[in-house]
């Protein structure tokens, strides 16, 4: 084994096809939702979190700051976490997500369907869960 | 055309590597159980009505939320170990040590999580 593939720079590594790309995007979008949930942890503490929630409440917050997770809390009033700015940080996260994952479950696919019809049928029906849960999980977010 | 291997799926589910290769598991298992949990938990946010709300009752449920704060926790800071060596590739030759590290933040970081899950069930 070639011990030197494994320092092998990102540059030179050739991010030239869609799967390449992906393979970044999959770490830099894990990146960007540490960002996002570390952005809602922090609105959560200084909205009164501190007083009001346990832990596991506030991570429940911070994975996805929609205000439907945080009602069974004893906050005397959610009106401070319904705000655009939270429906606009959900929505990212939730987008960021589901690329994310969907990505990650064809991944996981492909190591057991290996043939090409198959792999084809794989993506298809990726595209329509992507397409799928983005807009209910906007809905969802934008009505609630 | 398609790979050709010469390892079954049983032969394979059998395989037991080191430290990586438990990270490897548990990040899938992790990832496919939110994969498979969120999406119920979006159709039944999206339905509403009494069978969405049985269904997310299955959220609320203390023993779940030990499952799924497992799959989150473990895919997020597993995630982030992957993340950092993969983007600072020199950083791969340090990968068991890495694992270690990784172990010491999520084994405290879960058990909080549990603590506090189990005491408010309990009423606390």
């Amino acid at each position: 084994m070639e011990k030197k593939s494994r320092t092998l720079s990102i540059k030179g590594r050739g991010l030239t096809n869609f799967e390449a790309i992906m393979w970044g995007f999959t770490r830099l979008s894990a990146l960007g939702m540490y960002a996002l949930i570390l952005f809602s942890l922090i609105g959560a503490l200084i909205m009164g979190a501190r007083n009001h929630m346990n832990v596991a409440d506030v991570l429940r917050w911070s994975f996805m700051p929609n205000v439907t997770h945080v009602q069974s809390t004893d906050l005397e009033s959610t009106d401070a976490w319904v705000t655009p700015l939270w429906k606009l940080t959900a929505s990212a996260l939730l987008l960021l997500a589901t690329a994310h994952g969907v990505h990650g479950l064809v991944v996981i696919a492909d190591d057991y369907i290996t043939g090409e019809t198959g792999r084809k049928i794989v993506r298809l029906i990726s595209m329509a869960m992507m397409a799928g849960w983005s807009l209910m999980g906007l809905w969802i977010i934008w009505t609630s | 055309m398609g790979l050709k291997r010469d390892v079954s799926l049983p032969m394979g589910l059998r395989y037991r590597g080191p430290a990586g290769y438990l990270t490897f598991i548990l990040h899938r298992i992790g990832g496919l159980g939110m994969g498979v949990f969120i999406t119920l938990h979006i159709l039944a946010s999206f339905a509403g009505g009494r069978l969405g709300g049985a269904l997310n009752g299955i959220y609320e449920n203390w023993a779940f939320q030990i499952f799924i704060f497992f799959c989150v926790l473990f895919h997020a800071i597993n995630g982030l170990r992957i993340t950092i060596l993969d983007l600072f590739p020199k950083m791969l030759d340090y990968q068991t040590e890495a694992i270690w590290v990784e172990w010491a933040v999520f084994i405290p970081v879960y058990c909080v999580a549990v603590y506090v899950i189990i005491s408010t069930a309990l009423g606390g």
